[in-house]
């Protein structure tokens, strides 16, 4: 936890949703101090990105989410995009028919209609971060492969400057080299003191950059605290990291 | 057939043209960003029409009080939503605003000596009347299903033709109407006569046309609008609302309808129901262009105008047969040459 701060960001308490009568989530706690990064991990269908969707608003849920010291109970998306909240969906959620300029434009589109005029400088920041986007600048978002689409959905939620990044799933469907470049770049967003929440899959790899971690299961919190001690957890290692050697037979087997 | 039926015909059909293309930006451009065919935009153009006219015989249009009914029905809609929350003071206040304007253009409407004030102002007037009509139309009928399939919004799309249909014959009645040119002189280009209202029109039309391009190709909010269209999760992650996207493009095609029925209303004859017609041969156009490409669009509209006036001479029987079988051969080529950019990954 070398530069978080001791100042709450995000808090959130009790955070309850509901799919008609089933429950995906009952009843979440999480606290996400400045400058820290956080990981969510959990098996398929803890609801890890439920939790992501309600936070963000895409989800009616109840409960209180306090972000950067206001309140707000199942907000509008919109509402908290303009406090400073950047959410990079698993679906990407791209402007496939614009160019990748476009794409990255419109990420600072609240700044724009602030009157912030600086944002020519966080596009320089994010291509010379991503030097492959800005090869690919006229072209359209949809003719990109899945990594360098990837790097567009994290450079345009990066565009809005937020106070908090929240990624759901950005190693899903990446080749490794791809997704230990983004994971190289998770870690030089946290120097830069943005604060992240992460969800992950991969839990070995997420476990490693993060300052905390909370393991989600079946809607509730079932384990929580800082990641490298929750990394040598037997019961963590028995069931989502696994020895890699037996997992890599069980899946050949 | 000689040059001056050559030019007088050209002329027909580039005031025509310009019409059409104008309403063919104004369907692409609602499609683009909300996925519907706005099928009650030649409602916007009789209206339009019809308001002036009646606006310059002196009499208020009724409109008005359509006007204040859907404010009406719009804001208490509001008032529920936010008693069901949590009371806003800045959203109270745009609701009273809302308010406030509609009662403000029922009360000019019936203290004003219409038919004494100058035609510039008369047609203020009717844009000021019609163009709220948009985003109430919008919010009323198409947010609450904003989601659903575009098949579904079609169908609302008819159903809201048909209903303002029946609301123009209610307000304006069958007579139609025609207005007085915007100025009375005529230009001689050679051994051509121009009428003024020709050279009005295509001006008009061109600077409307330019504007509405620089805005949606240059600037990031015509950029935001269109995102809204390519993926509504998206834009609302920035910060766009999809909410805002629809009433701002609803108002822009009410505006750019009710424009249109202005202009053409001194060299036509509209009744409450010729919007129809009219609003299909700028969607012929806005097919020509694929609804997607805005610039084939506008050619593509100005063509239909041609066609339209010189089939005329030949063949006027056959006139809008041969217009809006245009749509097939264009039909056929574009979908030979269609290419799909694959959405999901």
């Amino acid at each position: 936890m070398n530069q978080s701060s001791n100042i709450d960001l995000l808090k959130v308490s009790d955070l309850k949703v509901a799919y008609g009568k089933v429950n995906a989530l009952t009843g979440i706690d999480l606290t996400l101090k400045e400058g820290q990064l956080v990981t969510v991990i959990g098996p398929n269908g803890a609801g890890k990105t439920t939790l992501l969707s309600a936070i963000m608003g895409v989800l009616p849920s109840s409960g209180i989410i306090r972000f950067d010291d206001k309140e707000f109970t199942s907000p509008e998306v919109e509402t908290l995009v303009g406090h400073g909240l950047g959410l990079v969906p698993e679906k990407r959620e791209l402007f496939t028919s614009m160019s990748v300029q476009d794409n990255l434009l419109l990420g600072a589109f609240l700044r724009y209609r602030k009157g912030d005029k600086t944002y020519d400088k966080t596009l320089a920041e994010i291509y010379s971060l991503f030097p492959r986007l800005w090869e690919r600048r006229q072209q359209q978002a949809g003719t990109l492969s899945g990594g360098e689409r990837q790097m567009l959905a994290i450079g345009r939620a990066m565009m809005s400057k937020p106070k908090l990044l929240m990624l759901d799933e950005p190693s899903l469907g990446l080749a490794p080299l791809i997704t230990r470049e983004i994971f190289r770049i998770f870690s030089d967003l946290r120097r830069q003191g943005v604060s992240i929440l992460l969800v992950e899959q991969n839990a070995r790899a997420a476990l490693r950059v993060a300052d905390y971690a909370y393991v989600l299961e079946g809607g509730q919190v079932a384990m929580q605290g800082p990641a490298a001690e929750l990394a040598n957890d037997p019961k963590v290692i028995e069931t989502y990291l696994g020895l890699a050697n037996k997992h890599q037979e069980l899946l050949s087997s | 057939m000689n040059f001056q039926i050559a030019t007088l015909l050209g002329q027909d059909g580039l005031t025509n043209g310009a019409i059409y293309a104008l309403l063919a930006l104004s369907i692409l451009l609602v499609f683009t960003v909300t996925r519907i065919l706005l099928i009650p935009l030649g409602e916007f153009v009789t209206f339009g029409a019809l308001t002036m006219a009646a606006i310059q015989m002196g009499k208020a249009p009724v409109l008005e009080w359509l006007l204040l009914l859907l404010t009406t029905i719009d804001c208490s809609l509001d008032i529920y939503q936010q008693a069901r929350t949590r009371i806003d003071k800045t959203k109270l206040q745009k609701t009273a605003l809302k308010l406030g304007y509609a009662l403000l253009m029922v009360g000019l409407m019936h203290y004003l000596n219409l038919a004494e004030t100058p035609m510039f102002f008369q047609a203020v007037l009717t844009l000021c009347l019609i163009v709220p009509l948009g985003p109430i139309m919008y919010r009323l009928f198409f947010q609450p299903l904003a989601d659903a399939p575009a098949l579904v919004l079609l169908i609302v799309s008819i159903a809201t033709h048909v209903a303002m249909v029946g609301v123009g014959l209610l307000l304006f009645g069958p007579e139609g109407a025609r207005t007085q040119p915007f100025s009375d002189s005529g230009f001689r280009l050679g051994n051509v006569m121009l009428k003024s209202q020709t050279l009005w029109i295509i001006l008009v039309s061109i600077v409307l046309i330019v504007s509405l391009f620089i805005a949606f190709e240059r600037t990031l909010y015509g950029k935001a609008l269109r995102a809204t269209a390519v993926n509504r999760m998206g834009a609302r992650l920035q910060g766009i609302s999809p909410v805002f996207a629809g009433k701002a493009t609803f108002a822009l095609a009410a505006f750019l309808g009710a424009a249109s029925g202005i202009l053409i209303a001194p060299i036509t004859t509209l009744y409450y129901d010729s919007g129809f017609i009219i609003s299909l041969k700028g969607f012929v156009g806005a097919i020509i262009g694929g609804l997607i490409s805005y610039p084939i669009a506008a050619i593509g509209a100005v063509a239909v105008g041609m066609i339209e006036a010189f089939s005329m001479f030949w063949a006027s029987n056959y006139k809008e047969i041969i217009v809006f079988t245009l749509i097939i051969p264009f039909l056929i080529w574009r979908s030979m040459n269609s290419q799909h950019v694959e959405d999901e990954e």
